[in-house]
């Protein structure tokens, strides 16, 4: 055990969650957004694979956000590739290019495309506020819903600090990606990272993906791509660092991810200290109310 | 140049425009009912029993039959809540105190309980001895059950409940502390006038720390803290602060008055629900735009 069982680095995850030594190695996804080409075959074969259900009619609608019309990550969209056209110039604008100042020809369109997924945190703030057991680590140190358990409460929803899980309308339980653990449990890679043609998502043990993460960067920088920047890398950051990470072009929200999310049980031992004193502050507020001698 | 500000507003890049976090599934009015319910138990649970050590039999019934009413409308809240409502004894299957939600029906569970037969003892009239010694037991966990809520919607990710993870429980406990009063007022309006003091004292001494309360998170919330003021949110917490005081004055007139024990009964209720609804609301408010998520975690962002 580690004294970091709220936030913080954290070495050994599914050893924290009680399984023995013998368990397999933290395993994660290395998505690199600079090679995807958005051709969603990660969003078709997690749909496939996981037999998620067809959005509601409601929802096949063309959302207007260049080729994306998935929208989110969600109860039924476990891999959510993200689509962003900008007006600027391709890579770091070279130093001699006075041209292009007048805005004439300094506009090439750069298209940012990412598949986003579960984070799998080290520290998951869903799984911690599961009030019924349902979400659970697993021994490759991921996080999934067990369908049999979950009874719909929705706090899991509230808390994730990335809003990927959520609650399916009509089934009232609530699901996000697992993975692919029954893939996993027989040695084979979760369905998105086999079907991605340019490996922008790689599969592997985490410690071997983060070193390919920090070489793909230390190149991408070297070759002049100075807004390169890893995602969900850092065990140091709020969340204990991420399962699933990412190497980025822009600032993460412009993706759609929050810039720097700390889970929230973080702060969960001030809070129950506070509720026990306002607790006492209430009693002790009743007993003043009827102290004194009767009128 | 005239529509060049001086100081240019904070920009936030964004996908979108859209959510950076999933909007809470909880729904008007069950949770902000289920806050409102589980306060009122809570405390007037603590007002039954004080009333039963210090000999106020009206009270002593107005907070026992109060307690188990609010708890078991508070707990039929909560189950109309869940997505699987049929499976709602799974929040018995395990007890983690990493999950709010998990202390909190064990809380309710004991809670009702212990409320439970404490009324069942009132209203009898049979084991006085065990009903009082339940009572008292509702005494411990009703305050907390009050103010373990503030703990329920602090613990997310959502920024206007985070950020006021410091006020929430003492908001609810003020909160919970003038329902209850409420209660014993309206319990007591046709008793005599001095069996309604006790009431009336902590109807006041409830209003005047939910309005304090509410008045600091107003104040302090930083950006995150327009969602307290804007919109549905910003309605009800502005009623709150007008219901909290108006009620205060007329409890403080109650022991001479049934009229004004009643007002303030219906003033300090309606108050007291004004405060749930209103932080409820902000927290859906605070991430439909995502620039208050993005403000709370940039460096030196004032969130």
């Amino acid at each position: 055990m580690t004294g970091n069982r709220l936030s913080g680095p954290l070495h050994d995850v599914a050893g924290d969650a009680g399984y023995d030594a013998a368990h397999p190695p933290r395993v994660g996804f290395f998505t690199d957004t600079s090679v995807c080409i958005g051709c969603k075959a990660c969003e078709v074969a997690c749909k496939e694979w996981n037999g998620l259900p067809d959005p509601e009619p409601g929802d096949l609608l063309l959302t207007g956000m260049s080729y994306d019309n998935t929208g989110a990550l969600g109860a039924n969209a476990w891999r959510h590739v993200a689509f962003i056209e900008q007006e600027r110039p391709l890579l770091a604008p070279a130093a001699d290019d006075a041209d292009g100042a007048d805005g004439q020809d300094g506009g090439a369109t750069r298209w940012l495309m990412a598949s986003d997924v579960c984070k799998h945190c080290t520290h998951a703030a869903c799984l911690d506020v599961c009030p019924t057991g349902a979400l659970v680590r697993t021994e490759f140190a991921t996080v999934i819903v067990q369908h049999d358990i979950c009874n719909g409460c929705a706090y899991c929803v509230s808390a994730c600090p990335f809003g990927v899980i959520d609650r399916r309308e009509g089934d009232g339980r609530a699901f996000k990606c697992t993975m692919c653990y029954d893939r996993l449990r027989g040695d084979m890679e979760p369905a998105c990272a086999t079907a991605c043609p340019t490996d922008s998502i790689q599969f592997g043990p985490l410690d071997e993906l983060r070193a390919i993460a920090q070489t793909r960067l230390d190149d991408l920088h070297e070759a002049g791509v100075a807004e390169a920047r890893l995602y969900g890398a850092d065990p140091g950051d709020g969340i204990g660092g991420a399962g699933a990470f990412f190497l980025l072009l822009d600032e993460p929200e412009v993706y759609g991810l929050p810039p720097d999310p700390v889970v929230t049980t973080r702060d969960l031992p001030s809070m129950w200290r506070r509720a026990g004193v306002a607790a006492a502050m209430l009693a002790a507020g009743v007993a003043v109310a009827f102290a004194g001698r009767r009128p | 140049m005239s529509e060049v500000k001086q100081v240019p507003e904070a920009e936030f890049g964004s996908y979108y425009g859209r959510p950076l976090l999933k909007m809470p599934r909880w729904k008007e009015p069950h949770l902000p009912a289920y806050l409102f319910l589980g306060g009122l138990s809570g405390a007037s649970a603590v007002m039954g029993a004080a009333a039963a050590a210090t000999g106020h039999r009206p009270l002593r019934r107005a907070g026992r039959l109060t307690a188990v009413a609010a708890a078991l409308g508070g707990t039929g809240f909560l189950i109309a809540e869940l997505g699987r409502p049929e499976r709602f004894l799974n929040m018995l299957r395990v007890a983690k105190p990493t999950s709010p939600m998990s202390m909190g029906s064990w809380l309710l569970a004991a809670h009702s309980s212990l409320a439970g037969a404490a009324a069942a003892s009132e209203v009898t009239g049979v084991a006085p001895v065990l009903g009082a010694a339940a009572g008292a037991g509702s005494a411990v966990t009703g305050p907390l059950l009050a103010t373990y809520a503030g703990v329920l919607l602090a613990n997310t990710a959502v920024p206007a409940w985070h950020k006021a993870y410091r006020q929430l429980p003492f908001l609810f406990a003020g909160s919970a502390m003038a329902s209850a009063g409420a209660a014993g007022l309206a319990a007591t309006a046709l008793a005599p006038g001095r069996e309604r003091v006790p009431a009336a004292r902590l109807a006041v001494l409830g209003a005047v720390i939910d309005v304090a309360v509410s008045r600091d998170l107003e104040r302090r919330g930083g950006l995150t803290a327009e969602t307290y003021h804007q919109g549905g949110a910003g309605q009800m917490m502005r009623a709150a602060q007008w219901l909290m005081p108006a009620g205060a004055i007329a409890a403080l007139a109650a022991p001479r008055s049934r009229v004004a024990a009643l007002a303030a009964a219906g003033l300090l209720a309606g108050g007291s629900l004004a405060t749930r609804f209103g932080v409820f609301r902000a927290g859906p408010a605070s991430v439909a735009d995502p620039k208050y998520v993005v403000a709370a975690q940039r460096p030196g962002g004032r969130g």
